[in-house]
């Protein structure tokens, strides 16, 4: 029975690491996917709304996963974290730091995602504002990865933590040096400048001989 | 006199993204400059659920389906 | 018979103006100085008060019958808007719009720099007949100082039931337009808003607001003392009554007129000293306007019924000629960039339109290269899609001058320009703050 329940236990804490780490990879895509939408970095054969509504897909599909995450990781017997942690940052005696960020990233994260499903009723620039706080969801759940887990050691682990670290950082420089949109396809409007330098507007001279 | 929903797009709001005119090129098209051009503001029955779609994704939440049955609007003055 | 013929309002012993002496907002001579509030008086009395119970509706049904317009540019009904604000269910404000964000036109500063008075009975009318408590006057920053001092001056004598604001409009194109001036008022931005709903309905504070063109607001002024029937002693049957008008360019005596609405074009320039050289070409309404060749709209009469046959309206009352030794293709060029600049850059068609709209007739103008075909394509796509008015008079301008400058246009295409003198008769000035 102690080894059946031994075994079981087992089976909850792979099952929290294992959630987790798909979590990750999860959760990082879906950031990539949410840059991707605004960048237009994505290849031309993908439409936008594709991306647009992938990114929707998976992070509801990650809100699942994160439940199966948290809920396993507070039945495991072998490590007392509380339910209080789940939302409550810090509150956990096992490991609170690594926990505590966790919750720190499921707080932001879950604030996101409701202001996203009620993005129609708030309005844009309330949900733009509380959507920024992604960017803090995302470090926080990785640092959460690194500390909160024992498997560094593992090599297909590390690489999931590598990976995942290269394409979030890959898609915020994106964001942050790369243009907003396709530029215009035709001439765009030129930069303010006095009429009176501007040397477009002498009046044409006669080009050709007058015959 | 108009009686089905009309599709309208907030063109302060509009970033010309482009994802309406992916779903509903039916009714959308782009200009040169990537923003919406609605020919026909009159979104016909078969064309509702797109439509709805589009309203749903657009990023900048410019687009907006309007239900109320009515006449066309009267020239609106814009000087004082 | 209208209620205010009755004689209950009419000042006992009519003015000269209101026995019908011209002209009727702008003074005899300029002095130089505005008109005191004596002077203001004794040239057209007392604004009349102490109306009985429905005096707002009789009131609105004057401005109706006398076919008051708004001289803003638009020509709206004034009545009707009148109502439309009236009808309402909060109490409404009143601006009264003088910032005259259009570079060639100077009437609302002339008509505020010499009759602030009237203005402000008028603004001042308009809020006690709407239930305001409060009129904002907001005015180009040239005359600010001057519609100050005579605010200050009705203060002092305690003329008016109703606060009078005064502010000095953004150094902005845009900030005209009704929502943007509201947007000024309220935030500070000169920016128009996203329509509906209108300002009408829900404007400053959500209030139905009424935004009216200070010359427009004098003419109500008027009508309030002398009834319907006086104001059409002047002008058509359709557009009744008179109308500031400016007149800038190759004319000997450019400058702000008060013309019967319906003279013919060639005796508005007469007014202004008559043409100082040949003329190729009439820029008429403002910015939004239209270019009008001047033997065919020279004998017109000025209205929006007889420049129609140019494809033209009276607009904000500008009449810019053009001498014939100036290309009319580089003024075109020059105004369309200004256009393009002033947006209020909200709206990606405006922004991106007119942009590239300015940038092919700069092209055109420089001989590098026209292609007419993705020109008419780009109007065509920026017209009517942004949230204000601007995109589409300033296509509508563009339009006209492809439409009158033709020879030119063919001549810059093949390299040659016939201008002798390099462009710079419209005004387009730079924005001195942000």
């Amino acid at each position: 029975m102690a080894v059946s329940a031994a075994a079981g236990s087992q089976g909850l804490w792979f099952l929290s690491r294992g959630s987790g780490l798909v979590l990750l990879a999860l959760f990082s895509a879906v950031v990539v996917l949410g840059v991707a939408t605004r960048t237009g970095s994505a290849p031309r054969r993908w439409p936008r709304f594709a991306v647009a509504e992938l990114h929707r897909t998976l992070s509801l599909f990650a809100v699942a996963l994160l439940v199966l995450h948290v809920v396993t990781a507070i039945l495991d017997p072998f490590v007392t974290i509380g339910w209080a942690a789940t939302v409550l940052p810090f509150a956990s005696p096992y490991r609170t730091l690594a926990i505590g960020l966790g919750t720190l990233a499921v707080d932001l994260g879950g604030a996101v995602v409701v202001t996203s499903l009620a993005r129609q009723r708030l309005g844009h620039r309330a949900w733009r504002a509380v959507h920024w706080l992604a960017y803090l969801a995302w470090p926080a759940a990785f640092l959460h990865s690194l500390t909160a887990g024992n498997d560094l050691g593992i090599w297909w682990v590390a690489l999931i933590e590598v990976t995942s670290a290269a394409a979030v950082a890959t898609a915020v420089l994106a964001r942050l040096f790369g243009r907003d949109r396709e530029g215009p396809p035709t001439s765009g409007p030129g930069p303010r400048r006095p009429l009176a330098d501007d040397p477009r507007l002498t009046p044409a001279r006669p080009t050709a001989s007058a015959s | 006199m108009t009686t089905g929903p009309r599709l309208r797009v907030n063109p302060i709001a509009c970033d010309g993204r482009g994802l309406c005119a992916e779903v509903l090129p039916e009714m959308i098209t782009l200009d040169d400059w990537g923003f919406p051009i609605i020919r026909d503001a009159e979104v016909p029955p078969g064309l509702l659920d797109e439509a709805a779609e589009a309203v749903r994704l657009c990023p900048r939440l410019a687009l907006r389906l309007d239900h109320r049955a009515r006449a066309p609007a009267a020239p609106q003055p814009r000087a004082g | 018979m209208n209620t205010l013929d009755s004689g209950q309002h009419l000042v006992r012993g009519a003015t000269p103006v209101q026995a019908g002496r011209f002209p009727r907002l702008l003074p005899e001579r300029f002095g130089g100085e505005p008109a005191s509030l004596e002077e203001h008086v004794t040239r057209y009395g007392q604004l009349p008060r102490g109306w009985d119970g429905r005096w707002r509706e009789q009131l609105i049904a004057e401005v109706g019958r006398a076919g008051l317009t708004g001289r803003g540019g638009a020509g709206f009904p004034t009545a009707r808007k009148l109502a439309a604000v009236a009808a309402g269910r909060d109490a409404p404000v009143v601006v009264a719009n003088g910032t005259e964000g259009e570079p060639a036109s100077a009437k609302d500063k002339v008509l505020l720099a010499c009759a602030p008075h009237l203005v402000l009975d008028g603004a001042v009318l308009a809020a006690d007949m709407l239930g305001a408590r409060q009129a904002i006057v907001v005015v180009h920053d040239a005359v600010r100082e001057v519609v100050d001092s005579a605010a200050a001056e009705r203060r002092r004598a305690r003329l008016d039931r109703v606060k009078v604001k005064v502010m000095t409009g953004a150094d902005r194109f845009v900030g005209g337009e009704a929502s943007a001036l509201v947007n000024w008022v309220a935030h500070g931005i000169p920016l128009p808003t996203a329509t509906p709903p209108r300002v009408s309905e829900c404007g400053l504070l959500s209030r139905p607001t009424l935004v009216q063109n200070v010359e427009t607001l004098a003419h109500l002024a008027l009508i309030a003392r002398w009834g319907a029937r006086w104001f059409r002693s002047l002008g058509t049957t359709a557009e009744p009554g008179s109308m500031l008008v400016t007149v800038i360019g190759a004319v000997r005596q450019p400058g702000v007129r008060e013309i019967e609405i319906g003279t013919p074009v060639n005796e508005v320039l007469g007014l202004a000293g008559g043409p100082a050289a040949p003329l190729g070409a009439l820029l008429i309404g403002g910015y939004f306007g239209t270019w009008a060749d001047p033997a065919v709209a020279g004998p017109l009469p000025f209205s929006a019924e007889g420049l129609s046959a140019v494809g033209g309206s009276p607009g904000a009352g500008l009449v810019a000629a053009l001498p014939a030794d100036v290309c009319g293709l580089a003024e075109t060029a020059r105004v369309a960039r200004y256009l393009a600049d002033e947006s209020a850059g909200q709206c990606g068609p405006c922004v991106f339109g007119l942009g590239s709209i300015a940038g092919a007739l700069a092209d055109l103008t420089a001989a590098r290269r026209y292609e007419p075909g993705r020109l008419r394509r780009w109007m065509a796509q920026t017209e009517g899609r942004g949230a204000c008015h601007h995109p589409d008079g300033a296509v509508r301008m563009v339009r006209s001058a492809l439409a009158v400058f033709g020879a030119e246009i063919d001549r810059h295409a093949q390299g040659w320009c016939c201008g002798r003198r390099p462009p710079g008769v419209l005004p387009v000035p730079l924005r001195r703050s942000p």
